[in-house]
């Protein structure tokens, strides 16, 4: 590696750091996305004119059949398909730094130095798990198979059999470098751990998933480093690896799940409450009409949405309802945004912004959790654990300690919703049954739309 | 080379705290187009890929070279599209409406 491909590999890593330190504020997001742009750009080109490519075939052929989909991708993906883009592109990344280590093991027929074959089994490991786990994900959220938990007998059991047998063929390799069936079989067993690790994850467990398997392309990237002697990709790597498990600790701590429990418990779908008591509770039911009779003479809102929003693709009609209020009267209407309000880290605040919804209406559940009881209305749209009060008082329910948005803080409450079923959790909700809740049932986006034609007729 | 190896892992562990530091301090705001952004970044690895398919030792690591590029390209230039245009949206809150 020449003098210069070093100092540009620097320059480039500054642009990377750079670019991430933008991205803590909105105003300065977009550059610093551009920054890491040109960072990978100059990286991609030195790389291009050192001394070491020989042949450009292989390498044009790849570059324009990648940029032709991820171009096409891009452009088309819709903002409620975000997360499974996400995990789509990590798969790829994750699967491109498993390729790159078994081209460099077959380059250099085995014959390697004990160190190099380390890095060689770790990205490879690593980056074929991603790469099979973030495939499994991206079915899951695409509904190509069934999102809810796939669980089977000796299943931890199994995971941690292969596991095990990692470790033995990677001091098998490691020992005898030359023989290239353990590496082979280390992909067999990364791959096959990648599938079974994320089948038994839910639906709603899925940010905390991603952000792991964000982790992981990035650690895999790092490894290749490794391979290569490449700091460029050591620097990014690391980056990446650090900012997935920042991420998976928040998101963790945002649905009191330890990682752990994440990935081996499977915790979703298991109903618990007692069936004869929700039989015995009747909810009255309002309309439409009640609800903007309330919101109406309402001085304060804040709108607290959920997944559910998401999928009646109601936040359009939502951001509707919020100018028609406005413009009726002057109102302070905000929203509070939950950690896990989508399916990734983040999710629902693109969706709102993807409906028009400025920014510094969005509020995060620590800013304006203390607001909520001097609220005239909480105005809940398909979300149900996040607001389950279980989680501050009761000590038996398994959402105990969860943050929540204290809905059942503000003077009155307008909760549309799908039917009274019980939330990812399957626990029963008291704040429904609550006399100053109103429940709206039915599809979010037909609900609101009326609303929002009484308010305008 | 154990010495180039200590400094790899000297500038790997750095790295690793820049990252904390840096990824602690974006709001829950930007945590999807972060995410998609460091993604985008993690297809670094293209660099890798690019060495691989370019150095033309055999075929067998040509080909395999050739796939991670074309994952690591799709994984880059789809990464740093789909975050411009997420980020995008989020300038346009900027006038109230």
């Amino acid at each position: 590696m020449t003098t210069i491909t070093t100092i540009a590999y620097l320059l480039s890593s500054i642009l990377f750091i750079l670019g991430l330190k933008d991205l803590s504020s909105p105003k300065s997001a977009r550059r610093g996305n551009l920054l890491a742009m040109v960072g990978m750009l100059m990286a991609i080109v030195v790389t291009l004119l050192d001394k070491e490519i020989l042949h450009f075939s292989f390498i044009v052929i790849g570059l324009i059949i990648g940029s032709a989909i991820g171009v096409i991708i891009a452009k088309k993906v819709e903002m409620t398909a975000m997360p499974q883009i996400v995990a789509l592109f990590n798969g790829l990344g994750g699967g491109a730094s498993a390729f790159v280590a078994l081209a460099e093991y077959f380059r250099s027929n085995g014959v390697l130095e004990k160190s190099t074959t380390v890095s060689v089994v770790i990205s490879l490991f690593i980056g074929a798990l991603a790469f099979a786990g973030s495939l499994v994900a991206f079915g899951k959220l695409q509904g190509f198979f069934k999102s809810i938990p796939v669980v089977f007998k000796m299943q931890k059991s199994l995971n941690l059999l292969l596991f095990a047998s990692f470790i033995t063929l990677s001091v098998l390799v490691v020992i005898y470098p030359a023989n290239s069936t353990g590496l082979l079989a280390i992909l067999a067993v990364a791959l096959l751990l990648g599938i079974l690790s994320v089948l038994p994850i839910g639906g709603a467990d899925m940010p905390v998933v991603i952000s792991l398997l964000n982790s992981c392309s990035g650690l895999a990237a790092a490894a290749t480093g490794f391979i290569l002697s490449n700091n460029v990709l050591i620097i990014c790597g690391a980056l990446v690896g650090a900012s997935g498990m920042i991420l998976t600790r928040i998101m963790c701590r945002a649905m009191n799940r330890s990682l752990s429990r994440v990935i081996f418990g499977a915790v979703g779908g298991s109903v618990v409450g007692d069936v004869q008591k929700e039989e015995e509770r009747k909810v009255i039911r309002y309309t439409e009409e009640d609800a903007v009779m309330v919101l109406e003479s309402a001085e304060s809102i804040i709108i607290i949405p959920g997944y559910g929003l998401a999928v009646a693709q109601a936040q359009f009609v939502l951001h509707e309802l919020v100018k028609t209020l406005i413009d009726k009267g002057d109102k302070k209407i905000r929203y509070a945004i939950h950690p896990v309000a989508g399916r990734m880290p983040g999710h629902m605040n693109v969706l709102l912004a993807d409906a028009n919804v400025p920014y510094d209406l969005l509020f995060d559940l620590g800013d304006i959790n203390d607001d909520l009881q001097n609220t005239d209305v909480a105005l809940v749209v398909g979300a149900n654990d996040v607001i389950n009060p279980a989680a501050r008082g009761d000590k038996q329910s398994p959402l105990y300690g969860m943050p929540i948005l204290n809905a059942d803080k503000a003077r009155s409450v307008i909760v549309c919703k799908r039917s009274l079923s019980p939330g990812f959790s399957g626990v029963d909700n008291e704040l429904f049954y609550e006399p100053k809740t109103m429940m709206i049932f039915g599809d979010a986006k037909d609900s609101i739309s009326k609303m929002v034609k009484m308010l305008t007729s | 080379m154990i010495e180039s190896l200590l400094v790899s892992n000297y500038i790997f562990v750095l790295a690793l705290f820049v990252g904390s530091e840096l990824i602690s301090k974006v709001p829950p705001l930007l945590h999807t187009p972060l995410m998609s952004g460091t993604n985008a970044i993690s297809g670094i690895t293209l660099v890798g890929a690019l060495i691989s398919a370019g150095a033309g030792h055999s075929w067998v690591s040509a080909i395999l070279g050739m796939l991670a590029v074309i994952f690591a390209t799709i994984n880059v230039v789809g990464g740093f599209l789909v975050t411009d245009r997420m980020l995008e949206m989020f300038k346009k809150g900027k006038k109230r409406g």
